[in-house]
């Protein structure tokens, strides 16, 4: 913070020094950016890094007051296959999988096809569908989660990850379409028009020409969907009990705490596995996922 | 569907007179339902499990604890007479006010300064800060958890190195608050910068050439070309993350669920622990919809950018 501060002040000298010293200025600015940067990278990546810290650990190890926190003394990878081939971990993880998977695919069908008639196809209030459908994108989870309970009960889904499979839609569906409505928009009405001509017909139109011209935004709707459904803490808290059909994100805290004993080397493993799927897609399609990101208001 | 197209492109390079008005009619209509029904799904999935259980909600928090009798707005004007649930109003109104103000103005300044460095060397720094946003709050939030442990903890490890005592992160009311938006600011800065960075990059050159050239300072570049033109865009990315972390559940359920005496409970933390974990059902629905009202108001001013977006792809 006072790093930029001091950038801003460096900027700002008497105007007939200025001629002179621009480089000089621009070089304290970098600096003090640099700075300022550091400052930060230390701040957000301080929890990852601890995790790993502590996932290398022995129990020993973490519960010895005397050395160092911060550093391993004897790593081990026990922590890891502890995990891996005993307790539900790789049971949560599969369920986490099949999960994000369906919902992905279900939110993709669902808000191409959406997506598609409302920039395309006008018909009566399609425009008030879309508003309609940003504004859903606004209803937190907290508000529904308390009569989705009732309603998941009534379907005898309680305790089944078909309940998140059906519910997860609702909480990416309305950005997804609002992406794709914005991709689709994009696409010039010639192209269309010069399908039609051909003779192909709408599900030829979206199959053969919006789908690939907006190869882009459907990437990057995935990767929303993706990542929204991977994350999700709430539907699986309140709605599922059992740990064979517990995801991830709940699953490390309810199995790995027993009372009062936390197995804290354990928790922090499990916890770095469970953020590497959508570290590693982000740190391959990073630029897909910013776009996905910011889509919704730099088109605004 | 697809018969009929066939036969209507076959038709087609014959037709070089225009269509007679019946077909084109037919085609209009035809084309119409088809966008019905591809907007079904979509309908079905906001009507059913959206807009019915809010309507649902609305009526669940009519009951008594039983569920078997109808008794108005009991519920929520006995949440309004309890202490506990005015601070819960008031802490989740700190919490949401100040953690967005400190996600706004960190994320201004990393957009900032990552907007000074040359093309090169941002793509790297953007992507180390980016990190906490990616990570599940869930799952990050466990290593804050951790960090913050009475007897473990890392952060006072290094307070106490460096001669500051020890701080009871999670353990002190005023500490449990400070810790739980330390922690949502940690997780929700890197959006606010990266929204920034996109707003950054699509203001004009020449809008900083000219203000150059009128002698214009860097603080006066500020003030008068990047913040009038990023405008909408903080305005918008405000109001969506005040939404968003004042309905915020994850970070507070796990760091303190609530405690130490209530103290840090937020509207959904509080909802959770009513309707499910002690099965008052009205109640819990009672309270969550006490964030309803203040929820449309955000929501109404985000609409009104929405909206001029919608008009501006038609026109």
């Amino acid at each position: 913070m006072s790093g930029a501060s001091v950038t801003r002040g460096a900027v700002a000298p008497p105007t007939y020094y200025k001629v002179g010293s621009i480089k000089r200025e621009r070089r304290w600015a970098l600096i003090g950016a640099y700075a300022a940067l550091a400052v930060f990278v230390v701040f957000f990546l301080t929890p990852p890094f601890y995790m790993l810290v502590t996932s290398l650990k022995s129990s020993g190890e973490i519960a010895d007051l005397s050395g160092n926190p911060w550093i391993v003394s004897s790593p081990t990878l026990e922590n890891y296959r502890e995990l891996l081939t005993q307790g539900n971990y790789v049971t949560h993880f599969l369920n986490s999988v099949i999960v994000t998977l369906a919902v992905v695919a279900i939110t993709m069908v669902i808000s191409i096809f959406a997506a598609f008639a409302l920039s395309r196809m006008r018909f009566w209030g399609s425009t008030m569908l879309a508003t309609g459908v940003f504004l859903t994108y606004l209803v937190p989870e907290t508000l529904l989660f308390i009569p989705l309970f009732q309603i998941i009960g009534g379907l005898g889904l309680y305790n089944n990850l078909l309940a998140m499979i059906l519910i997860y839609p609702t909480l990416t569906v309305p950005f997804t379409t609002w992406i794709m409505i914005g991709y689709f928009a994009s696409i010039p009405k010639e192209l269309d028009e010069a399908a039609l001509i051909d003779g192909a017909n709408h599900f030829q139109m979206l199959w053969k020409i919006f789908i690939p011209v907006a190869l882009p935004g459907i990437l990057a709707a995935m990767i929303f969907a993706f990542t929204v459904s991977w994350a999700q803490f709430l539907y699986p808290m309140a709605f599922l009990v059992s740990s064979e059909q517990m995801v991830l994100t709940v699953g490390i805290v309810s199995d790995l705490i027993r009372g009062d004993t936390f197995q804290w080397g354990k928790i922090m493993a499990g916890a770095l596995m469970a953020a590497a799927p959508p570290l590693l897609v982000y740190a391959f399609l990073m630029d897909y996922y910013i776009a996905g990101l910011t889509a919704g208001a730099t088109k605004g | 569907m697809a018969d009929g197209n066939v036969v209507m492109a076959r038709g087609m390079p014959a037709a070089v007179a225009p269509p007679q008005k019946g077909t084109l009619h037919r085609i209009a209509r035809r084309r119409s339902t088809l966008a019905f029904l591809m907007t079904l799904p979509l309908l079905a999935v906001i009507g059913g499990l959206v807009a019915y259980p809010f309507f649902y909600a609305l009526y669940l928090s009519m009951l008594n604890k039983r569920m078997t009798r109808f008794v108005g707005i009991d519920n929520f004007t006995f949440l309004l007479s309890r202490e506990t649930f005015q601070a819960v109003i008031w802490q989740s109104v700190l919490f949401a006010v100040s953690a967005v103000i400190a996600k706004a103005l960190i994320g201004f300044i990393l957009a900032h300064v990552l907007h000074a460095l040359p093309a090169k060397g941002q793509r790297k720094w953007r992507g180390m800060l980016l990190v906490p946003w990616v990570i599940p709050p869930a799952v990050s939030t466990l290593a804050w958890w951790w960090m913050f442990d009475p007897s473990y903890s890392a952060i006072n490890w290094v307070l106490t190195t460096v001669g500051v005592p020890p701080v009871a992160w999670l353990g002190e009311p005023s500490w449990a608050r400070f810790s739980v938006i330390l922690v949502n600011v940690w997780y929700g800065a890197p959006f606010f910068m990266i929204m920034y960075l996109a707003a950054l990059k699509s203001v004009p050159d020449q809008l900083y050439e000219a203000a150059a050239i009128d002698g214009a300072t860097g603080w006066q570049k500020l003030r008068y070309v990047t913040v009038p033109m990023m405008k909408n865009i903080i305005a918008i990315t405000v109001l969506f993350s005040l939404i968003v972390t004042f309905a915020n559940f994850d970070i507070v359920r796990i760091l303190t669920n609530g405690g130490p005496q209530d103290k840090t409970h937020i509207f959904g933390t509080y909802a959770f622990q009513v309707g499910i974990q002690s099965g008052d059902i009205p109640l819990g629905s009672a309270v969550s919809l006490f964030m309803f009202p203040i929820l449309a108001v955000f929501a109404i001013f985000v609409l009104r950018d929405v909206t001029r977006r919608n008009k501006e792809m038609t026109g």
